[in-house]
């Protein structure tokens, strides 16, 4: 194929991201599993990379779950979406930048459907102000948090301390990319890659020195399925979904598993636990767990924040060892402590998923490990 | 805004058309089996997205009926995988979405085990947003409720003040942050969309139809999350929605 053809047929798997003077919208998962990924993006686009991100306090859940749930009816939604845009505006501010995959398929779709059915915006727009008295302007730019990393991929391996490189062996680390179902399923041209190549993690790791895991499953969702999750009856087809996963992955020996999405993480983080408890099974080295990381995370700890800033300790799957085979110099006797030392006490031990630097003997008595410790 | 039904003289095909989800989601299913072949869903469950495409393509308002009194529904996780493979550009998730509602709507919901489950999403997220601003919120997620949580959760409990503190933020703050209380105003404005737009007279109306079904069934109801039809639609799984050997 001559190479215009090929540029022009990569076109479609392209997307205009924004690069400064963002609003930003927080996710409903993401603040209540992993705070911790939220605040360490906002610190690393101000301070490392020195972009405007405003956010104001007043906005609130967009109400995915609850619309994928099925409970909140989609005018609802739409207009709870249209009072996010007006307090964007109000800010003065044109680009949405958006921490949850639902929240920006959901975006996605409603713009999508005003632009297919115009009245539908109309209506759309008398609720919001009968409501609330708000107007609003459609963003000038949507983009989820995950493209603006993607975006800025090559600023943040440029400024970062670590690689994604086993300090043991010198060859790059493994990783399993999951993407949210939501960021490009629907809505193919809206994701970078689209559906069949999405490239949003992939991009970020390869800048990162790492080498991408190509697994049968490496499609499939990890089960979150909204209502299969949240009622106790269902949650069989979230844990199967997961552990569909593990299992597809397990021979191709990940060192880590990143994601984009909010409730990915948590899902493969916990059924991790879960199916260690129920069947005595882990899927990592040494006993541990396969580490699961936000694209944030994975990005500050190459920045090389400290991984107990970042919120690693909020993870069930514990990050040790991905942190060992990095070389990153991190002190094991903080992961408990707050900002000015207290001690929080410690978690309990799982029956038999390892946890912080059990089983990690042999590599820290290595002299190629950089741990820190005040003891 | 999309009306509650009860009346029995309903064409059903036809309200579905009301639903900008059904006419995006079927453009003319060709029966090829595609989505059935990369859903989740169909893995797990006794479902079959192409059945769904298959079934509303009849104009059949009696069919779909039969849709909307069934577990089959409810089994979609909604990921959407199926947009993405339809060779038609059909939707089958978006069908089942338009379908749901429609089943809420009616008050058919009430007839299938899984059907009686929106009672739960009303007074867990649909409550929450309300009363907090967001889907979830982890105060109201007990360890015994989720012990996939694991020990780390408990101990996340007993600190969360100093956690977030560690994180630069402060729970429950007024601050821009993770877990900020919302505003009391923007509360104000998030419940005055949900009455303008039907949201609130619709959670009255899964209320409403569950405390009837809960009669039927002779079992307690009353507003509290821990009566005894709220327990047994949580809980309860008979047993004869997945394939055989899962």
């Amino acid at each position: 194929m001559k190479i215009e053809g090929k540029k022009r047929l990569w076109q479609e798997y392209q997307k205009e991201i924004a690069t400064d003077n963002f609003f930003y919208v927080r996710s409903c998962v993401r603040q209540n599993f992993f705070p911790a990924a939220e605040q360490i993006f906002l610190r690393f686009m101000r301070e490392t990379l020195g972009k405007s991100v405003y956010e104001n306090p007043a906005h609130t859940t967009c109400t995915g779950i609850g619309y994928h749930c099925d409970v909140v009816p989609f005018n609802t939604t739409m207009t709870v979406v249209a009072r996010q845009f007006s307090l964007m505006a109000e800010a003065g501010c044109e680009n949405l930048a958006v921490s949850c995959i639902t929240s920006f398929g959901l975006y996605t779709e409603i713009l999508e459907t005003w632009r297919h059915f115009p009245e539908i915006e109309e209506k759309t727009r008398e609720y919001l102000y009968k409501a609330t008295g708000r107007e609003f302007r459609i963003p000038g730019n949507l983009a989820h948090a995950s493209d603006i990393v993607y975006k800025l991929r090559n600023e943040i391996a440029a400024k970062a301390p670590y690689r994604l490189v086993n300090q043991f062996t010198g060859r790059p680390l493994r990783v399993v990319e999951h993407i949210g179902c939501h960021y490009s399923r629907m809505f193919p041209h809206k994701g970078i890659g689209g559906a069949e190549y999405p490239y949003v993690l992939a991009g970020l790791v390869d800048s990162l020195g790492g080498e991408i895991v190509d697994y049968p499953e490496r499609r499939h969702c990890c089960g979150f399925g909204f209502r299969q999750y949240v009622v106790r009856a269902n949650r069989g087809y979230s844990l199967s979904c997961s552990k569909k996963k593990f299992d597809s992955m397990e021979p191709y020996k990940p060192d880590l598993i990143i994601t984009n999405c909010p409730g990915c993480p948590y899902f493969l983080d916990r059924w991790q636990y879960v199916v260690s408890e129920m069947q005595g099974k882990t899927y990592g080295e040494n006993g541990h767990g396969i580490p699961v990381f936000t694209y944030e995370e994975l990005a500050a700890l190459a920045l090389g924040f400290d991984p107990w800033d970042i919120g690693l300790q909020m993870h069930q799957v514990s990050a040790e060892p991905l942190l060992v085979k990095m070389g990153i110099a991190f002190d094991p006797d903080k992961k408990y402590l707050g900002r000015n030392g207290e001690n929080f006490g410690r978690p309990e031990k799982p029956h038999f998923l390892k946890i912080d630097l059990d089983g990690l003997e042999h590599q820290v008595n290595s002299n190629q490990y950089s741990v820190t410790s005040n003891q | 805004m999309l009306s509650l039904i009860e009346s029995m003289e309903v064409d059903y095909y036809k309200e579905l058309g009301l639903d900008v989800r059904f006419v995006e989601g079927l453009t003319g299913c060709i029966h090829c089996g595609t989505c059935t072949a990369i859903c989740p869903a169909a893995e797990f469950y006794n479902y079959d997205p192409r059945i769904i495409a298959e079934t509303v393509q009849t104009r059949d308002s009696d069919k779909i009926r039969e849709l909307l009194i069934s577990d089959t529904i409810w089994y979609c996780g909604e990921c959407m995988s199926c947009k993405t493979r339809c060779p038609r550009n059909n939707a089958p998730g978006l069908l089942i979405m338009a379908l749901r509602a429609l089943s809420v709507r009616t008050g058919l919901f009430t007839e299938s085990e899984k059907g009686r489950q929106q009672l739960v999403m009303k007074r867990t997220m649909g409550e929450w947003i309300l009363k907090y601003g967001y889907c979830l919120y982890r105060e109201e997620m007990t360890i015994e409720d989720h012990p996939e949580q694991g020990p780390t959760w408990e101990w996340q409990n007993n600190n969360l003040d100093k956690l977030f503190e560690r994180f630069g933020a402060k729970y429950r703050g007024s601050e821009p942050g993770p877990l900020r209380e919302i505003p009391p105003d923007a509360l104000q404005e998030l419940r005055k969309i949900f009455d303008v737009t039907g949201a609130l007279d619709l959670f009255d109306f899964i209320e409403r139809k569950s405390a009837e079904k809960a009669k039927e069934m002779g079992l307690e109801f009353s507003e509290k999350l821990d009566c005894k039809y709220v327990n047994q639609i949580y809980n309860l799984d008979s047993g004869t929605h997945t394939k055989e050997n899962i």
